[in-house]
């Protein structure tokens, strides 16, 4: 009798311990090793763009802003700048500040989550907590300019609609301070960490021109050293009065991909502080009357990369069509060049390297050709851990020591 | 600026339109025949980033909008391709070249009934598996 071979299927999702949404990873794999990837995703699609539709110009922001907590102040920037370019609105200088005070708070906060999560997932529950921690007080400060700690709801077409208070700034500056002062010494720690070297260099591998044909944005794109970041190319808001660079890296590993994070946090904090000592005087909203018919696309640089929004009018005061593209969008694909070939212990993390959104929703499953579970959520991520224990041990580091 | 300007113009007889609305926003008009050659023009020979794809039910015609960024000059491309055949409207996929392509025209497929032709992988990206066949939420005639 001719037995057919089963290739035995490994299931990450439809709750996937490393989304934000419900998302299905099919991994096929030969032994240890991942030979191929099927993803499945939108089970839980709210219809947003659907949505906006019915929603005037004005309410659009706050429901966008619900796209993502994370990115709950580029995905409305996006939008409205492309409003503001269909109807030839322009913020008042003091607006575009604010915009950006607040995009860089939220990267830094994001890059902070993302290096906490990933020392999560290959055990190093240290710098979990502690980068967590330095986190913290990004968002007091934001909750402090906005009113929110996330879903800031700040920016509308033709300005913001909280202004940061001159008197606030001082207080943000000093904060500044201890925040990049944690950074350098969590960034020191991650970069000089042997065992870090051993168990982030050379995984998950994103070649420069796999990169190019899944089109992949933001660190993702930049730590495979293409240099991209529309801040610099197509600059909005006030990036192009401040002095920064824009942080690349070649290898295209999870360790390239960390450091990019890491370097561009500083970016961000010392694009903040700029923005504060610069700040202009004067109103951050300008009147808007109508809408006029036409299309125009909107970007920024989100910390995942460039979110894109396109929006059609036709004189109404509602949007006849309004596109979102979110940058983990053109991310997540790429896994099929990153994961391919991967151990199954480098799933987890070269799956969290390019900072899907995360959820606490947890359950990973294991499972054979004939659909039987063989292994779950907490076999997957122990498998991670027991691989940098293995290494801890082989070369014998010292703890890693963070401090308040 | 006048280098893309140039690179553009090269495709022309391919296009309906060039418009132009400003340094940094310009929108290649074609027909839905002559969007797959564009498409790979821009991606190939002139070294363009896709960005994504809009599908849009208009009046009398669909369109599909084919975003791309330069970002050597931050210039959004933006092709617009009509499908004016409303009763089956089909354009040829670009997947096959471009990968970055594949989640986006399922979606559009999912949405607005387009068929993509020659992808390698049609199946439903958006939509759930019980969802009845034929109904395209992003169609006008889908009450919001």
């Amino acid at each position: 009798m001719k037995q057919t071979v089963r290739k035995p299927v490994l299931a990450v999702g439809p709750f996937h311990p490393l989304q934000e949404e419900m998302e299905f990873f099919q991994l096929t794999i030969d032994g240890e090793k991942v030979t191929d990837i099927d993803v499945r995703l939108s089970y839980n699609h709210r219809g947003i763009e659907k949505i906006s539709e019915s929603l005037q110009f004005d309410q659009v922001p706050f429901l966008i802003s619900r796209i993502c907590g994370i990115c709950s102040a580029s995905h409305p920037l996006a939008y409205v700048q492309a409003v503001e370019e269909l109807a030839g609105i322009k913020p008042p200088e003091r607006a575009l500040y604010v915009r950006t005070i607040i995009n860089e708070l939220e990267r830094i906060h994001s890059h902070l989550l993302w290096v906490g999560l990933a020392g999560h997932f290959i055990g190093y529950d240290t710098v979990f907590m502690w980068a967590w921690k330095y986190r913290e007080p990004v968002l007091d400060l934001l909750e402090e300019i906005t009113g929110n700690r996330n879903n800031y709801g700040n920016v509308r077409v033709g300005g913001c609609r909280e202004d940061v208070p001159n008197e606030t700034i001082p207080k943000i500056l000093k904060e500044l301070d201890t925040i990049e002062k944690k950074t350098e010494m969590l960034t020191k720690a991650v970069l000089d960490d042997p065992i870090l070297h051993a168990r982030l260099k050379g995984v998950g591998v994103l070649r420069r021109e796999d990169a190019i044909k899944y089109a992949v944005v933001g660190p993702t794109a930049r730590a495979s050293g293409i240099g991209i970041d529309v801040r610099r190319d197509d600059p909005y808001a006030a990036y192009a009065d401040l002095d920064w660079k824009v942080i690349t890296q070649s290898e295209g590993d999870v360790f390239a991909k960390a450091v990019v994070r890491l370097l561009e946090t500083f970016e961000s904090i010392k694009m903040v502080r700029q923005a504060l000592n610069k700040l202009p005087n004067g109103p951050v909203a300008v009147e808007v009357k109508e809408i006029p018919p036409g299309e125009a696309v909107g970007r920024a640089e989100a910390p995942r990369g460039e979110t894109f929004h396109y929006v059609r009018s036709d004189g109404g005061n509602r949007p006849i069509r309004h596109k979102v593209r979110a940058p983990s969008y053109v991310n997540v694909p790429s896994f099929k060049a990153s994961c391919i070939g991967q151990e199954i212990a480098d799933v987890t993390i070269t799956l969290a390297a390019v900072d899907p959104c995360y959820s606490c929703t947890e359950r990973v499953a294991v499972v054979d050709g004939c659909g039987n579970i063989v292994r779950d959520s907490d076999v997957l991520l122990q498998l991670s851990r027991e691989k940098t224990a293995r290494l801890q041990k082989e070369i014998g580091a010292p703890e890693l020591k963070l401090e308040d | 600026m006048q280098e893309l300007d140039k690179r553009l113009s090269e495709i022309k007889d391919k296009l309906i339109e060039i418009e132009r609305k400003s340094d940094k926003r310009i929108y290649l008009l074609c027909e839905a025949e002559n969007a797959y050659a564009v498409n790979k023009f821009l991606f190939e020979d002139v070294g363009c980033r896709f960005v994504i794809a809009t599908g849009i039910d208009s009046d009398d015609c669909f369109e599909v909008l084919y975003h791309y960024s330069n970002d050597e000059t931050g210039c959004v491309i933006t092709i617009k391709a009509f499908i004016r055949d409303r009763q089956g409207p089909a354009i040829e996929s670009i997947t096959p070249f471009l990968p970055a392509a594949e989640w986006i025209e399922r979606e559009i497929h999912d949405m607005l009934g387009i068929d993509f032709k020659n992808h390698p992988n049609l199946r439903r990206l958006i939509l759930a598996d019980d969802w009845p066949a034929g109904v395209y939420p992003l169609r006008k005639e889908v009450k919001k």
